[in-house]
């Protein structure tokens, strides 16, 4: 019961959280929908990202390349045998899985930091492998993708509370991108809690005592590979059809980074985090950007040099600052703020036992 | 038939030889202590029966099956859970999670189970925290149970480890250094405790210690090693007067 108490008001805020997210496409334009879109892609991928390095405690430089593999399975099913897109979703995902999962065999053999060159070369191969085979893949050209009408029910009951409005392809990418992200997010926080999570997280804090608990390491490890990049692969799917073209420079190196900037900054091992690493990754510089060159005051050679470089002084800055400062993301930085805050309240002493302060990580 | 029987069992690390056929049996309701000075190769000893080192010869039999050939992993589905010497608890977890991994190997909700939760899979997570709470209740952590195990003193960590040993049902359990790092008074607890552990939970004790009052109150039966051999072993007041152990201990006289 202590517990219950203990925890954060945590069940409210994920219900405003959602109606914010379902809400949103009535307030936005059309075309902001699929920005925030891409944020819930992005927080899909970051969600994978986290399961293997946050909880999993293994690390991968290379989550692009699976996204590319997942929107080039959807782009391909699509565009050449016709597939309806919705059905190449969890294909895009399951084939995306299982190349991680034969990927995370060879893993287990090396240390961390070979981990990452051996994931960051992949990362960096990727938008060569993509232009070779150009029968299947189309080249440098890449492939385009029809954006998908939203099926009529929907967009019906959408117009009720749109003002008469009918829902835009946009909109309609928008819930699908949300209504799969909820899906998944769920799914990884029940992975979360039970057994398997458990055993993911004992890995992470120590290998020889949880094998002697009778966790299969490499079993477990490989799992986490596979289900990291079944959350990329999906996530990879959706950009595809977001934003209606795949090309190989659509997963460039940079994209990686950006991933992995995201489950940092948002909060490593926590569900909310990948939430706030896709808003810091990919809302917050398309805003920034467009704020730059809104300023007419801003001198047109200035606010040129900060969009283009804008983003990646950002992360580069931000990622700096979250190490240094809050080592558990954004997510950690406020729930310390809530637990001070709430002791505060409570008075101080209650707790006080002279201990360092323990170091939460779930949720 | 023992419940443990080690026979001739070597261990060399390069040029180094932590154990030179070492040979003795764990009977079944026993207590029995390893002990030697440090580096004598009791922790090796333990490691190598959970399968952690791999030795350069002899046998391990557990109810006279080998455990030579197994996966690490599979040691505890024999019955056999182990504590560490500098506690190696699940350091981001709960007290009630770090008991749960305890309960891996006696439940077996796999990803599809747990994505999904199926009413199953929910009977099952619940069964097993309320197992847990049960053995957290047994060594008197129940009030604990939400509380990070890295905020919690030493001593209470290593009743954690013993507590996440026990969700696991072990038939024997080795302890390295049970009253080890812990205060004066921690270890009448402590003894206590195992005793209640060994009687009322009808476990098997193998355990690794320094403390020679713990140990002689404690013990049935007492092996003991120096540099990686067998120097003697007996009951606790046969050990006390071996001048063999005296020597290992005190030096020549």
């Amino acid at each position: 019961m202590t517990a219950l108490r203990n925890a954060p008001p945590r069940y409210a805020l994920v219900v405003l959280v959602v109606l914010f997210f379902a809400g949103l496409p009535t307030v936005v334009t059309s075309f902001q929908s699929l920005e925030w879109a891409g944020v819930l892609i992005f927080a899909i991928a970051i969600m994978g990202l986290n399961v293997l390095v946050g909880y999993n405690g293994q690390i991968s430089l290379g989550h692009g390349a699976f996204m590319a593999l997942g929107a080039y399975t959807t782009a391909i099913l699509v565009h050449r045998y016709q597939l309806n897109y919705l059905v190449t979703i969890p294909i895009a995902g399951l084939l995306t899985g299982l190349v991680g999962f034969f990927l995370g065999i060879p893993a287990l053999r090396l240390s961390p930091l070979y981990l990452a060159l051996a994931t960051f070369a992949l990362a960096v191969v990727t938008p060569s492998l993509i232009k070779r085979p150009e029968g299947l893949t189309n080249g440098v050209q890449g492939i385009q993708l029809l954006p998908p009408d939203p099926p009529p029910l929907l967009s019906d009951v959408f117009s009720l509370v749109n003002g008469g409005q009918p829902m835009t392809s946009e909109q309609w990418l928008y819930y699908l991108s949300f209504a799969i992200a909820l899906l998944l997010f769920w799914v990884a926080w029940n992975l979360i809690r039970h057994r398997p999570g458990r055993a993911l997280r004992a890995i992470r804090d120590g290998e020889v005592a949880a094998a002697a608990f009778g966790v299969n390491v490499a079993g477990y490890k490989t799992l986490a590979f596979g289900l990291s990049a079944f959350y990329a692969g999906v996530a990879g799917s959706l950009y595809g059809l977001a934003t209606g073209f795949v090309s190989p420079d659509t997963f460039p190196v940079s994209l990686s980074f950006q991933l992995l900037v995201g489950a940092v900054i948002g909060g490593l091992a926590s569900i909310a985090g990948p939430l706030v690493g896709g808003i810091f990754t990919y809302w917050l510089p398309i805003v920034s950007s467009q704020f730059v060159s809104d300023q007419t005051w801003i001198p047109s050679q200035i606010s040129a040099v900060f969009v283009n470089a804008g983003p990646a002084v950002t992360y580069g800055a931000l990622l700096i600052l979250i190490m240094i400062f809050a080592p558990n993301g954004v997510v950690g930085l406020i729930l310390s703020g809530y637990r001070r805050l709430r002791d505060r309240l409570r008075g101080a002493g209650e707790r006080g036992t002279g201990q360092m302060p323990p170091d939460h990580q779930t949720i | 038939m023992a419940l443990l029987d080690v026979r001739d069992l070597s261990v060399r690390f390069g040029g180094v030889i932590a154990l030179d056929g070492v040979s003795f049996s764990v009977e079944a309701g026993q207590v029995v202590a390893v002990i030697g000075p440090n580096g004598a190769g009791k922790t090796t000893l333990f490691n190598v029966v959970t399968r952690v080192y791999r030795p350069a010869g002899g046998s391990v039999h557990l109810d006279g099956q080998s455990v030579l050939g197994i996966s690490p992993h599979q040691v505890i589905k024999r019955g056999l859970a182990r504590t560490f010497q500098n506690v190696a608890l699940f350091r981001s977890m709960t007290v009630l999670e770090n008991v749960l991994v305890g309960n891996h190997s006696r439940t077996h909700t796999t990803f599809l189970g747990a994505a999904v939760p199926t009413p199953g899979a929910s009977r099952m997570e619940s069964e097993a925290r309320k197992r847990a709470m049960e053995v957290l209740e047994f060594v008197g952590l129940a009030g604990r149970a939400a509380e990070p195990v890295a905020s919690l003193p030493f001593g209470t960590q290593k009743k954690v480890e013993l507590a996440r040993a026990l969700a696991s049902k072990p038939r024997l359990l080795l302890l390295d250094e049970p009253a080890g790092g812990i205060s004066h008074e921690e270890v009448g607890g402590v003894a206590a405790l195992l005793r209640r552990i060994h009687s009322e939970l009808d476990v098997t004790v193998l355990l690794v210690e320094h403390n020679m009052g713990f140990v002689m109150g404690l013990s049935d039966h007492v092996v003991v090693l120096d540099f990686g051999r067998k120097i003697a072993e007996g009951t606790p007041d046969q050990i006390q007067r071996n001048p063999a152990v005296i020597e290992a201990y005190l030096g020549a006289a």
